[in-house]
């Protein structure tokens, strides 16, 4: 198995943090992982996008031109990514704020209201949380007593009362996700 | 073994660095691999192993503080990329001529002048044909991985000391930025200063009780004596490219065709091997881990056993294609591929490169 | 007339002064007259009066006093042009019970490298900085040096060095004083015996701080002449540095103990 994912949205939205604790996932559970962030100024407000490859083999490029899924949370990440999923493969988007919905008919698509749910959880900064929900809902790569493991070690000590609400929340995206289209 | 951690390469490299049994540790702030002096500041590693952590004023003065320090018999390194590793080659020089053991790390990007920040491996010519005056060289390993950003600390440093030569980890924005699975070796105690002082009886750390004295030096004003120095080095350099080459060659036993790339061209090509075994075109990867000294002979004997073409891989207009062209010396096709200033190239652009360069004609 | 043998002559009961071990018999490079090699000795004297000759590293620069090393018989560094300071710096910190020390010219320690030298007194480093200043590059035959004196001629500065074209002489011994890492900050020459014996009076006090740990950077400017580049016989080059350098550079403690001298 091998699993090549693009996360993509604004810097604050937890686009990284989202990606480290699914690599952190994948090394609880004895696969191979990497995380190749954009950096740079791009970071300071602007888009922030983060490649995370989860395999069962030794990986070769962590740099790619082409994904089994995209996570899209933003109208830029959607231009740029849309067409780069594979064919076949996933995307996973976002709807608030995307003004031009995905139009490629080869793969399937899902929508998770992140940042609405989050908002009604009364905690925007679990946004990133419930899209991870929804994403292992659709692919369940790693599995949720993993990532609770994979969060313990992301998260420092002082931030782990947080876990539970972690949870609740990547509850919350698995419940709230909804399919566009299959192919 | 301990651990596994997830970790970027420059945190990776930091963590090696103490580990390692390093005295001190001198640089600079520069993207992309500033993290590296934000660790170690983090770490306090001063605390614990006594190691010394300096923010020097610029990469012109962290790199003499690596002459005096490494002069003095003591396990020094400095971080940078490539703009400051540029500020640094006059220091090179003078520590290359002196013959003194340090460990320089570049993690390298986009150029010419300020260039950019996202990664690049444009540097390979500065690194492996000496970068400053004179004749000189560096013995540069290049990592491929984050677990090899850690591994390489220690190599490099037992490669210096051994042969009283800066060694260079040559890396990439790539490499430093990225998180992958490490899994560190047992930390290394640092020497006392009486192990320091029985091991090297060439550092400058105080005469001898017998009166003996040391002296750290580049120069020679008498050309006859400058010229059996640079016999000596030249006799040094040619020891190490008989014993020191390394690399890793992936998927090359039946390979028609091989792709010659480091650090983080190497893992594109090597996606892009499996890529084109699936089209079924046999191809290889040769990965050299020492840029400097180079595998020549490696490719040699590839060129002896029927490989038909070659295709260098860097993320560079074409420095590294030089030394594989000079190995293969006309026998076959040797091109180069890569993308500039800063792109990475996809492992498919690498399919179609090799398709059209080597394999279409 | 009686035979007197130099034998009965070399006798311990007639000795008046002996050359510091810490000297190299090698003969100095330096012209006569020339203030570095006298310098030299005072250094090597003090290192060897505090029994220091064991734990101590010398940097030495680029410029007349690149071959230092070959004159002063101890553990020494040869520096790249200005960095002495860097070196010193990374010696010190890793060798902190060391005795360590660079020796400077103007344009080492004044021009090229004066970042190095701002820094390492202002993070306070617990070396000595020896600083000769004679206003002029000597090794490279004589041009201007940023310390040479407004109107003084140079082969890089034919007519006099004018202020307009090409800057004010700058006093970065005064200017090393106001930082916060510097403990001691003196101005000395050596071109007569009561010099030379308050200069190393200065030289020691500045290696004495670095015995008992001074919290911070002890810095000694010789002023010397050069009489070869201001092309002058040496007694009339020692007559002119009195007459025009002193009266810019006086003589004398600019900071002692971490107090700047009123």
């Amino acid at each position: 198995m091998t699993e090549e994912i693009i996360i993509a949205g604004f810097g604050g939205q937890g686009v990284l943090s989202m990606g480290k604790i699914l690599a952190y996932s994948g090394i609880m559970q004895d696969q191979e992982v990497s995380w190749m962030p954009s950096y740079g100024p791009e970071m300071r407000g602007g888009t922030a996008n983060v490649t995370v490859i989860v395999s069962d083999e030794r990986i070769s490029s962590p740099i790619l031109r082409a994904y089994d899924t995209a996570i899209i949370l933003n109208q830029q990440s959607m231009d740029k990514f849309e067409p780069e999923v594979k064919p076949g493969g996933t995307l996973l988007y976002d709807p608030n704020g995307i003004s031009r919905q995905p139009s490629r008919k080869d793969i399937n698509i899902f929508k998770v209201e992140g940042a609405k749910k989050a908002a009604e959880m009364g905690n925007t900064k679990i946004f990133n949380m419930i899209v991870l929900g929804a994403y292992l809902k659709i692919k369940p790569i790693v599995k949720l007593e993993n990532v609770i493991k994979g969060l313990k070690k992301s998260l420092p000590e002082r931030h782990h009362k947080l876990i539970p609400l972690n949870e609740d929340a990547i509850n919350l995206g698995m419940k709230s996700v909804e399919v566009v289209q299959k192919v | 073994m301990g651990e596994i951690k997830l970790m970027k390469g420059n945190e990776a490299l930091a963590e090696a660095i103490i580990r390692a049994g390093t005295d001190g540790y001198f640089g600079y702030p520069i993207t992309p691999q500033s993290e590296v002096l934000e660790y170690l500041m983090a770490s306090k590693p001063w605390e614990t192993t006594g190691m010394v952590v300096l923010q020097a004023e610029s990469e012109v003065a962290s790199i003499n503080m690596l002459y005096g320090g490494g002069g003095s018999g003591k396990k020094v390194v400095t971080s940078s990329s490539s703009p400051g590793i540029s500020l640094m080659q006059e220091g090179l020089s003078y520590i290359a001529g002196a013959e003194i053991p340090i460990l320089i790390v570049n993690v390298v990007r986009g150029g010419p002048g300020l260039g950019d920040i996202q990664p690049a491996q444009s540097d390979y010519f500065q690194s492996t044909k000496g970068g400053g005056h004179g004749d000189y060289r560096l013995i540069v390993l290049a990592p491929s991985s984050v677990q090899e950003m850690a591994d390489f600390v220690p190599v490099a440093y037992d490669l210096a000391f051994k042969y009283r030569n800066p060694a260079m980890i040559l890396s990439d924005g790539a490499i430093g930025q990225m998180m992958e699975k490490v899994e560190f070796f047992e930390p290394v105690p640092r020497l006392s200063d009486k192990e320091v002082k029985a091991r090297y009886s060439w550092a400058t750390n105080g005469k001898l009780k017998n009166g003996e004295r040391r002296i750290l030096t580049s120069l020679d004003l008498d050309p006859q004596k400058l010229e059996d120095h640079n016999h000596h080095l030249q006799e040094k350099y040619r020891e190490i490219e008989e014993k020191e080459v390394r690399y890793e060659e992936l998927q090359c036993d039946d390979a028609e065709y091989v792709l010659v790339a480091y650090g983080t061209s190497a893992r594109v090509s090597l996606k892009a091997v499996k890529l084109l075994r699936d089209k079924g075109i046999k191809v290889g990867l040769l990965r050299p881990i020492t840029l400097w000294p180079f595998p020549t002979k490696t490719i040699q004997n590839m060129v002896e056993q029927g490989v038909k073409g070659f295709l260098s891989v860097e993320m560079s207009a074409g420095q590294m294609v030089e030394d594989v062209r000079l190995a293969v010396n006309g026998k076959v096709k040797v091109e180069h591929f890569g993308r500039l200033g800063g792109v990475i190239h996809s492992p498919e652009e690498v399919v179609e490169a090799l398709e059209q360069k080597i394999i279409g004609e | 007339m009686s035979e007197i043998a130099l034998k009965d002559i070399i006798k311990p009961e007639n000795l008046v002064y002996q050359k510091t071990r810490l000297m190299t018999d090698k003969e100095l490079s330096y012209c006569p007259g020339c203030g570095h090699g006298t310098t030299h000795r005072l250094i090597m004297e003090v290192i060897e009066e505090m029994g220091k000759e064991h734990e101590t590293v010398g940097v030495a620069p680029v410029g007349c006093s690149v071959l230092a090393y070959e004159f002063m018989n101890i553990d020494m560094q040869e520096a790249a042009h200005g960095r002495a300071p860097a070196l010193a710096t990374a010696i010190k910190r890793l060798w902190p019970d060391n005795i360590v020390f660079t020796y400077q010219g103007d344009g080492d320690l004044a021009a090229i490298g004066t970042a190095e030298t701002i820094h390492a007194c202002n993070r306070g480093e617990k070396f000595v900085i020896v600083f000769i200043n004679n206003g002029i590059y000597g090794m490279t035959g004589g041009q201007m040096a940023p310390t040479t004196l407004e109107g003084m001629k140079t082969s890089t500065s034919p007519y006099g060095r004018d202020p307009e074209l090409m800057g004010h002489p700058l006093k970065i011994t005064e200017l090393v004083a106001q930082l916060p890492g510097t403990y001691y900050v003196t101005r000395q020459s050596v071109e007569t015996p009561s010099a030379v014996r308050k200069a190393k009076r200065a030289i020691k006090k500045a290696f004495q701080n670095q015995l008992n740990n001074a919290p911070g950077l002890s810095f000694v400017e010789v002023v010397s002449n050069c009489n070869s580049g201001w092309k002058m016989t040496p007694v009339d080059a020692n007559n002119w540095m009195e007459e025009n350098m002193f009266p810019f550079y006086p003589i004398g403690d600019i900071k002692v103990d971490g107090q700047l001298v009123k």
